[in-house]
This record gives structure tokens, C-alpha cells and sequence, in this order.
């Protein structure tokens, strides 16, 4: 069974079948166990999405999206969590290559542009809650409070998640543990910006 | 190993075998910087559209749709790194049943919402059938 032995290099062989190959290594379980939860996230997302969409014209005779929102704030919370994805991105380079200070420079941005994201968006609730026009005044508001909100929690949680791992890279180091949290958040992040572009192309762009 | 010869030369030892990994510093800053370009042009694109009077009107939701997919799968692409490489049969398949299940729920809901809102008693007229 000299097949299972190498397994470590089965991956690059074609000429062994599959069912011969052997576990594959942790990184790569782990990189595949972390994609179905966040398509099984992006699939209660999808719930939401289907609320809001059978939702949206039920607006109670109060505003409609066309009248509450604001495109240009839209736009910036968009370019900031886009800019996010791709510094997130760079903390995962660097982190695998163990440069600690393009790790840490990296995450700091990505920490910064998800922040900004989640006070502009902060800002635009209370604004809307302050006008009258909170998650109780009718089922649309309620469906857009309850999408974007919930999209909104993600970040939250992805912000501690990114100080957690920046704390562990300080205090443990770049050990393989370390290194598949790092990437299992990179893969978080990425699929957050992936929901943003349903928000903000159904929710905000397709307001009437 | 002949019958493979044409694999074993397509296939690149720097090739990312899970969502998310990158190989290479240099060429994976490459990925991401074309991802993030192509990302801000969609997204350019997708907030022009909507404000400009140049599109008609009634296309704009297929547009606004087209586009919006298509930078799913740029972020796909060239964040998540999914390809269509043979190591990445997993998460392909992953991709495409959770696509298909949320695909059934947003649509199965539109349509049956739909059909109820269509065909059953308003809400005013069964709140007086109770009385």
C-alpha cells in the first residue's frame, strides 16, 4: 500500500485513484469544512433575502426604499468593504508567507474599512429609526432591518474574530493552527462581500 | 501515467488547493489586484446604471442582476480562488448545491407568495369571515 504512505504527495498524482489517496491534510479539510458553513450561512441569507423580496412593496402607506436611501452612502460603505476584501486578502498572503509586519499592517486596514463600513451604516439606522421610520414601522422595513442588520452583525462578529487572530499571531505565533484560523477568516470576509453585492444591488439599487 | 500525460502538464504545483489560498506572495498580490479592479469596475458600472438616464428603464433590474452576478463570481474567482481545476471538485460541487438551494428558497418563495397573494381572500374580507 505504498499509495497511502505518500499521501502527502497523492494530490499532485494522477495516476492514483481517489479512493486510494489516502485523508487529505488538515489545511485542506479544514478550508473545505469552513466553505459549506459559509454556504450554509450564505443560505439563510438567502432567507432573508426572500423575506425582503416578498416584502418590499408592503410599506404599511409609509416610505418606500426610493425615498429612504442614500446612494452616495451606499457607494462609500461598498468601496469600503471592497477595499476590506482585498487588504483581507493581503493578510492572508503575508500571513502565509509569515510577515508579521505585512500581517499586522494588513489586518489593521482591513479592521479600519470594516469599521468605517459598520458606522456608516450605524448612522444610516438611527437616522432612519429617528425619522419615524424604524424596523416596526412596516413588514418592508422590517425585512430591511432584518436583512442588512443581519448582514451588518456578520462584520461585527468578523471585527472581533479579526483581533482574536491578531492576538493569537502575537501570542502563539504563525504555527499551522494559527494559519488555517487566518484563512478560514480570509474565506469569512471574502463571502461577506459576496452577500454585500446582493444588498446592495437588490436592496439599495433596486429600490423604486 | 500515459493516459495522464496532458494532466501532469496542465496541472500547476502552485495551484491553490482550498477556497481562499493562495500559493505565492507575488502572484497571489497579482490575483487579488486584477480581482479588486474588475470588482470596481462592476461596481462602478452597477451604481452608474442605476442613477443614469441612458438605460432603459425597464431593463435596468436584468442589468443590475447581470452585472451583480458577475462580480460574484469575480470575487469567486479571484478572492475565493475557486477554479476549475481537478482539486477543486469539492468545492465546486459544494458551490453549485448551495447555489441550487438558494436559488429553490428566494425563487420557491416569489413564486408562492405570488400564487397566495393572487388567488387568496384579502386580509380585510377574512378578518370579516371571522366575525
Amino acid at each position: 500500500m505504498s499509495t497511502v504512505i505518500h499521501h502527502s504527495h497523492a494530490a499532485d498524482d494522477f495516476s492514483i485513484p481517489y479512493a486510494k489517496r489516502g485523508p487529505s491534510e488538515t489545511r485542506v479539510l479544514v478550508g473545505y469544512g469552513f466553505w459549506l458553513f459559509l454556504l450554509t450561512d450564505i443560505i439563510i441569507f438567502s432567507a432573508m433575502f426572500a423575506s425582503y423580496a416578498v416584502l418590499v412593496n408592503h410599506t404599511a402607506d409609509g416610505p418606500k426604499g426610493v425615498q429612504l436611501f442614500d446612494r452616495t452612502d451606499v457607494l462609500l460603505e461598498t468601496v469600503f468593504l471592497l477595499l476590506s476584501s482585498f487588504t483581507c486578502g493581503i493578510m492572508a498572503l503575508a500571513s502565509a508567507a509569515e510577515n508579521r509586519i505585512h500581517t499586522y499592517l494588513s489586518a489593521g486596514a482591513t479592521f479600519v474599512l470594516g469599521a468605517g463600513f459598520l458606522v456608516l451604516e450605524l448612522m444610516e439606522f438611527s437616522h432612519m429609526i429617528s425619522a419615524g421610520t424604524g424596523p416596526s414601522r412596516s413588514a418592508f422595513l422590517s425585512a430591511f432591518f432584518g436583512l442588512v442588520g443581519m448582514h451588518g452583525i456578520h462584520v461585527f462578529l468578523g471585527l472581533i474574530w479579526l483581533m482574536v487572530m491578531m492576538v493569537q499571531v502575537q501570542t502563539i505565533g504563525f504555527s499551522k493552527m494559527v494559519q488555517r484560523r487566518l484563512h478560514c477568516f480570509n474565506l469569512f470576509w471574502h463571502a461577506l462581500d459576496i452577500v454585500w453585492i446582493g444588498v446592495f444591488t437588490i436592496v439599495y439599487l433596486g429600490a423604486k | 501515467m500515459s493516459d495522464h500525460t496532458t494532466e501532469d502538464l496542465n496541472y500547476d504545483e502552485s495551484h491553490p488547493a482550498t477556497p481562499g489560498e493562495a500559493s505565492d506572495y507575488k502572484t497571489g498580490l497579482k490575483m487579488y489586484a486584477v480581482g479588486l479592479l474588475l470588482a470596481a469596475i462592476l461596481t462602478g458600472i452597477s451604481f452608474w446604471a442605476a442613477e443614469s438616464p441612458l438605460i432603459w428603464s425597464p431593463s435596468l433590474p436584468a442589468l443590475l442582476a447581470a452585472l451583480a452576478i458577475g462580480q460574484m463570481g469575480v470575487h469567486l474567482v479571484f478572492f475565493l480562488h475557486i477554479s476549475s481545476g481537478p482539486e477543486s471538485t469539492n468545492n465546486i460541487l459544494a458551490l453549485t448545491f448551495g447555489t441550487f438551494v438558494v436559488a429553490l428558497v428566494i425563487f420557491g418563495s416569489l413564486i408562492i407568495m405570488s400564487n397566495l397573494y393572487a388567488n387568496g381572500i384579502p386580509m380585510s374580507q377574512l378578518l370579516q369571515l371571522q366575525r
